[in-house]
């Protein structure tokens, strides 16, 4: 087993060896938030936890938008975000709605966000780094990591799975957590999580772009250690989707997401489209002289609390983060981390518990929030699904700043006129308006 | 190098692979790319643009250079993609920032 896992020496103390007879308590597939704040919990409590990872490294195939929310590193351990691999403090919340050259910003500032010397409420960050340190964390509790192996399989006796199967060799738990992202591959295998559709996901693509950390706080108006988040709609060409921009240390996340079903029939590549938004007029200033040095992309799953599987568990496994689908994207914030994290964390805590992990697990995801804070904003997924959201409605938004906002000789005329002007440019009848907004109030 | 559009295949050149030559994670039946498969979203959804026509308007791929985010296998209604799997441990691509 040493020898199939390649553990370096130091990962092999901790009062015990891994000998071929030898079974972990808790096998978890996958060292992103969820499976490390998982094995950070069981580890503490004195649990036999192997994490088991593809990458080279924790986080090193993992990619985030992205921003966090911190309430969640202090489920795990008070005050441990304190010394966390975090960007900038969000203060500014931004979203701008695009059409051709034109666009409109709201900017939201709040300086109680930086938690005013407590805890801040979110912060940026870059999940190759976050990962790393956090699976350190989870090691110095006792867990082993093991990077750069990739369970092919899992193996089952009777209906219950026993254990995982890698690159030749099995290993054998009490309990296997599938913690394996939003692809997840083992879910999937063990009958617990259904295809992905391609209405119901969302491919984000992102640039990483350099800038010294002065020109950043300069651009976005921030003070030292502080960030902004940047939420775009109407940069997609009509596809559902939208743009982002967080900005990190010394860098800037600028990408965008796109549903893939429709992207497909665009008849463009979303590269393309991605490249453009940089070049664009609003865009461009706040990114100028700044260099790419990543490109990344990822899927994430778009259809909150009703894409939950019907089973999150069966007997020997649980489904925790996003291979369970915990993301809440309600359009003005978007939640993945955090509820990685917490589902980690309830899944500890149903094995903790001592009872059949499975139900417990259940019971702790309610205790902890988790499902319960993803009901509440169900609807939000019905507003989102508006087609009128990407393309027209932002043009809309541009069209009636246009008219606020041109003076010339004529005698100006009157405010509801030009609405109804710009409505009928845009192709938007009083109806199909009304009907948008029933729907949008029925749905928040 | 200031801000500009830049190419999939020289962005790509930014981030670390370690490709296996030995077994590649994504294989396609390209018969079945050509003949059956008449939208062929692959070439419009890759972020990293690998899905590509050749000039006699057949389907081209390089799986080195994936990002591994499956939206290739998510979007490929035809199943002209008959294997698609996460690289072998190690191997593929390792995000530095991510």
């Amino acid at each position: 087993m040493e020898r199939a896992l390649g553990l370096p020496p130091d990962l092999k103390e901790g009062g015990y060896t891994v000998s071929e007879e030898d079974k972990f308590d808790v096998i978890i597939i996958g060292a992103g938030p969820a499976g490390i704040a998982c094995a950070y919990t069981l580890a503490k409590e004195g649990r036999n936890v192997l994490v088991i990872e593809r990458g080279d490294t924790a986080g090193s195939k993992n990619v985030t938008g992205g921003r966090f929310y911190t309430y969640a590193l202090d489920l795990v351990e008070p005050g441990l975000w304190k010394e966390a691999a975090l960007e900038r403090k969000v203060t500014r919340e931004q979203i701008m709605m695009m059409a051709g050259d034109r666009s409109v910003k709201i900017d939201y500032s709040d300086p109680s966000f930086s938690g005013e010397g407590e805890m801040p409420q979110s912060f940026t960050i870059l999940r190759a780094v976050f990962d790393q340190w956090f699976a350190s964390k989870a090691e110095e509790q006792g867990a082993i990591i093991a990077c750069g192996i990739k369970v092919d399989g899992l193996i089952g006796e009777n209906g219950r799975i026993t254990g995982v199967r890698a690159g030749g060799d099995e290993m054998f738990a009490d309990l296997v957590i599938a913690a394996d992202g939003v692809n997840s591959m083992i879910a999937r295998e063990a009958g617990l999580v259904p295809e992905l559709s391609g209405e119901t996901i969302g491919v984000g693509v992102k640039e990483i772009i350099e800038l010294p950390a002065k020109t950043i706080e300069e651009r976005f108006g921030l003070k030292p250690g502080e960030g902004a988040s940047l939420l775009i709609l109407g940069c997609t060409e009509g596809i559902h989707g939208g743009g982002f921009l967080y900005t990190n240390n010394e860098s800037v996340s600028l990408g965008c997401v796109f549903t893939p079903s429709e992207a497909g029939e665009h008849g463009k590549q979303v590269h393309d489209i991605f490249q453009e938004l940089k070049m664009h007029p609003a865009i461009y200033p706040l990114i100028e002289g700044g260099k790419t040095v990543e490109y990344g992309a990822h899927l994430v799953r778009e259809e909150g609390f009703r894409g939950i599987p019907k089973k999150l568990y069966r007997d020997g496994l649980i489904v925790i983060g996003e291979a369970a689908g915990f993301v809440m994207n309600i359009g003005y914030t978007i939640r993945g981390i955090d509820l990685a994290i917490v589902s980690g964390v309830a899944a500890a805590r149903a094995v903790i518990s001592g009872k059949e992990p499975g139900p417990a697990y259940l019971e702790e995801l309610k205790k902890i929030n988790l499902l319960p804070s993803m009901k509440a904003v169900d609807g939000y997924f019905d507003l989102l699904e508006i087609p009128r959201m990407y393309a027209a409605y932002p043009k809309v938004a541009s069209g009636i700043f246009n008219s606020m906002y041109s003076v010339n000789s004529e005698v100006p005329s009157g405010m509801i006129k030009r609405i109804r002007g710009v409505l009928k440019e845009n192709g938007i009848s009083l109806w199909s308006l009304i009907k948008d907004g029933i729907r949008g109030y029925r749905s928040i | 190098m200031s801000i500009q559009p830049i190419e999939a295949a020289e962005l790509l050149s930014l981030n670390r692979f370690n490709v296996d030559e030995d077994e590649p994670h994504i294989v396609l039946d390209k018969d079945i790319c050509n003949s059956k498969c008449r939208l062929k979203p692959c070439l419009f959804v890759c972020p990293a643009a690998l899905y590509k026509l050749d000039k006699n308007g057949e389907i081209s791929f390089d799986y080195a250079g994936c990002l591994e985010c499956g939206t290739c296998r998510v979007v490929c209604k035809e199943k002209g993609i008959v294997k698609w799997e996460y690289p072998r441990g190690s191997f593929g691509v390792s995000y530095r920032q991510g």
